[in-house]
């Protein structure tokens, strides 16, 4: 039934929604292998596991009983490729092709799971089958991915099977505008894009707003995830592209829109594909263009591929490209909603707000405002990555604590490292220290700790991670990503960068910290737009919390984490490379400069005059014979 | 050098109506059509969509997804999006231009391999990310560079 472009299907009715709906009870499939085909996985080979799977499954004449679905990312990007197998909930990991055979024969043929291929948490000697029970899912709370790894992203059909396009139901037949937006407003909803704006007040200013030029009024989606260490639009994008149209169609029907646009990064070309084959089938079936479901309401959407500008994730940019020309921010007021495209009221919201948005209004503004804290209502998607056992996708309540989130859901710290500080809100955000591992996550407590809710991306650091190095790559992000057009920003980063590299080269001045300081606070002061204004935020919370660290590249020339090269002396402990190694040489023809001498069998010493200090000799020493001071 | 290029971009343009407003998709697909924006192709496009050279230029010089030199035939991208970045990813990136012999941003002199830094393909649970082509590699080390070189040559 899938609605392929060039193919036109029947439009759909209420009345076929309800059949789609309650068809996929009686579905014809015994058994469903939801495989997960999100952009981790898919490096991971899934695409292969896939195959193998749909050839044993032939082989084995069992293709009316076991159906393979490829899905959108599952979150446990850590454990790729994964597998579900519905209905059980039976949690597969790590596959490849050579594991294919027995899962087949024992799991779907003799209905035996495999216990090889399941999950064991660390520390448990046993193997968690049920996905529901691993800790990873165990503390998460799904509404805006509330059909990842549940649906194919590319059928329709499963998108509605899973009570999807209900919302837009209601909202185009028994709700006013009025009454959508009070809704939204009810519901606590804020901008998930960082800045946490009442979602309510926004659709309201836009739908107050007249439309000055005679045109119409747009709405737009901002998928422009460019902070570095966040994929939370991405994978709502591949996983459940059909969540963030239906939102957007409810969005317009609230605020009067006719037209609609989808900005894309440019990076993210599955994201692009999967979200034009939903728009295509979503035409199709008469949930998007003119006369929507039968109700005379007209609304589509064009998607627009980002070319790679950081700065285009302001709004104000975002829209500029849009319209063709260079992403460059501009002064606010007049806002969006009032002036957007083109001169006209323009509603924009974040991947993440829209797909929450026909979830509230199926399930009513009171149950969303029921869940998370007194002024953040609902969960939040993060991108738990670094330093942290179970990286992958996460949607909690709002109000959870850091430490839930490090230690019960992402498993704690790899190798039995300590945990040092959490940083969210990409380069605008902060560094958190581990003394704040309580503190109760939402827009306010964040702000107050220094950082920012931002987009998501929460990046874990363990005791080798140099706070200093950490916020010198961020200044040297938004120096680059500086677009140019106000002076703060231009050549503030530029000096802030300047005076970093030389505190993480060993040649800071004891003024620097406070030159820093002064830096900081002008930026922040008179930048034109969000990026600018934030940018100094990564050094001031560094500073705020791990000063010492500053000191101790300034005053000894020494990096405490061991990552600023320049300050780094690699040597090899001669007692340990004979006795353990044997002077195996491994490190010797790996080294990138030929500063190591010696050989097999004999022990090994670097030539620090020659040494680049690439670390390589470190990476591959399997008998930690090579120090690092 | 290129064959048919009025062609090709004839054929772009048609696929957006000439829209002016289009030239920033226009762009990209005549990026991907030729690795980089040619200057020929840039006055072209500015003459049919009567937009001012100056203004074509100063996109596909703003954009980071535009190149006004060509790209390698293995395009090489290593991730230094913050995931990557704190678990080593600017030391895989130097060991890919020791390996190659070119910087950051540089095309191998017999056009075979370019290599750039990017700032996260938002695969950021397999840090730290190198693609090539339109391959993803996770996880990768110092050690894994010379391997991923190879295959390209095979």
């Amino acid at each position: 039934m899938q609605g392929v472009k060039g193919t036109t299907m029947p439009k759909l009715t209420i009345k076929d929604l309800d059949g789609i709906a309650a068809g996929d009870k009686t579905t014809k499939y015994s058994l469903r292998l939801m495989l997960c085909a999100g952009t981790g996985c898919v490096s991971n080979r899934s695409l292969e596991v896939k195959e193998a799977l749909e050839n044993e499954i032939r082989r084995r004449g069992l293709t009316d009983q076991v159906e393979v679905v490829p899905t959108g990312c599952n979150g446990f990007c850590e454990r790729g490729p994964i597998l579900v197998v519905q209905p059980g909930d039976i949690f597969y990991q790590q596959l490849s092709v050579k594991d294919v055979p027995q899962l087949v024969e024992e799991h779907f043929v003799k209905g035996r799971p495999v216990a090889r291929l399941m999950y064991t948490a660390p520390g448990e000697k046993q193997p968690t089958p049920t996905m529901t029970d691993i800790p990873f899912f165990k503390k998460q709370f799904l509404i805006a991915l509330r059909n990842r790894g549940m649906i194919n992203p590319e059928k329709i059909e499963d998108y509605i099977a899973r009570g999807g396009y209900r919302a837009l139901i209601k909202a185009l037949t028994e709700m006013t505008p009025e009454r959508i937006i009070s809704e939204v407003s009810l519901s606590g909803l804020r901008g998930r894009g960082g800045a946490g704006f009442p979602t309510g007040v926004k659709w309201q200013l836009v739908h107050n707003a007249a439309s000055s030029n005679g045109g119409g009024k747009f709405v737009v989606c901002n998928g422009d995830e460019g902070d570095p260490g966040a994929f939370m639009d991405r994978s709502i994008l591949e996983a459940d592209p059909h969540a963030v149209i239906e939102g957007m169609v409810i969005g317009a029907k609230a605020v009067g829109a006719a037209d609609g646009f989808v900005y894309v990064r440019n990076e993210y070309p599955l994201a692009v594909q999967r979200l034009s084959i939903a728009l295509d089938q979503a035409r199709d079936r008469g949930l998007l263009g003119e006369d929507i479901l039968g109700t005379g309401f007209q609304f589509d959407i064009r998607i627009k591929r980002g070319a790679g500008a950081f700065v285009c994730g302001e709004e104000t940019a975002l829209l500029a490209s849009i319209e063709g020309r260079l992403g460059e921010p501009r002064p606010r007021p007049p806002y969006p909603a009032q002036s957007g495209l083109w001169g006209r009221p323009t509603c924009i919201n974040n991947v993440e707000t829209w797909a929450n948005v026909p979830a509230i209004i199926t399930r009513g503004a009171k149950w969303f405002a029921g869940i998370g804290t007194e002024t953040s209502k609902g969960t939040k998607v993060f991108s738990l990555v670094g330093k942290i056992n179970n990286t992958g996708l996460v949607e909690v309540p709002m109000g959870v604590t850091l430490r839930e989130i490090v230690y019960d859901i992402g498993g704690g710290i790899p190798g039995g490292k300590a945990f040092k500080a959490v940083q969210t809100g990409g380069p605008s955000g902060g560094c958190i220290p581990s003394e704040k591992m309580d503190l109760a996550i939402d827009y306010e407590s964040l702000t107050e700790a220094g950082s920012m809710m931002g987009s998501g991306g929460m990046v874990i650091m363990d005791e080798d991670t140099c706070m200093v190095d950490l916020a010198r790559y961020f200044l040297s992000f938004t120096q680059d990503e500086s677009c140019g057009k106000c002076t703060p920003c231009r050549e503030g980063t530029k000096a802030m960068l300047e005076i970093l590299t030389r505190i993480t080269e060993g040649k800071g001045m004891p003024e620097d910290i406070v030159l820093l300081e002064r830096l900081a606070t002008s930026i922040k002061d008179t930048a034109l737009c969000g990026l600018g204004k934030t940018a100094p935020n990564p050094v001031l919370t560094t500073l705020r919390y791990f000063r010492g660290e500053y000191e101790a590249h300034i005053k000894n020339q020494k990096c405490p984490a061991h990552v600023c090269r320049q300050l780094n002396v690699y040597t090899i402990d001669p007692g340990l490379c004979l006795e353990k190694g044997r002077g195996c040489d491994v490190c010797r023809r790996n080294c990138a400069s030929d500063a190591i001498s010696g050989q097999k069998n004999e022990a090994h010493a670097v030539d620090q005059a020659k040494c680049i200090k690439c670390g390589v000799c470190f990476e591959v020493c399997h008998f930690g014979a090579v120090r690092v001071d | 050098m290129i064959d048919n290029v009025e062609e090709s971009v004839s054929e772009i343009l048609s696929q957006y109506q000439s829209d002016p407003g289009s030239v920033i998709a226009i762009l990209q697909d005549v990026q991907a059509e030729f690795s980089y924006l040619p200057p020929e192709v840039l006055k072209l496009i500015s003459w049919k969509l009567a937009i001012p050279l100056s203004r074509v230029l100063s996109l596909a010089t703003f954009y980071r997804a535009f190149s006004l030199t060509p790209k390698g035939r293995h395009p090489i991208h290593v991730c230094l999006g913050t995931a990557c970045h704190v678990r080593g990813a600017q030391l895989v990136l130097e060991k890919f231009e020791r390996e190659l012999g070119i910087k950051s941003g540089e095309t191998s002199a017999d056009g075979e391999f370019s290599l750039d830094a990017v700032r996260c393909v938002g695969c950021c649970g397999l840090a730290p990310v190198v693609t090539v082509g339109d391959e993803v590699h996770g996880k990768t080390t110092q050690t894994k560079v010379a391997g991923l070189v190879k295959k390209c040559k095979a």
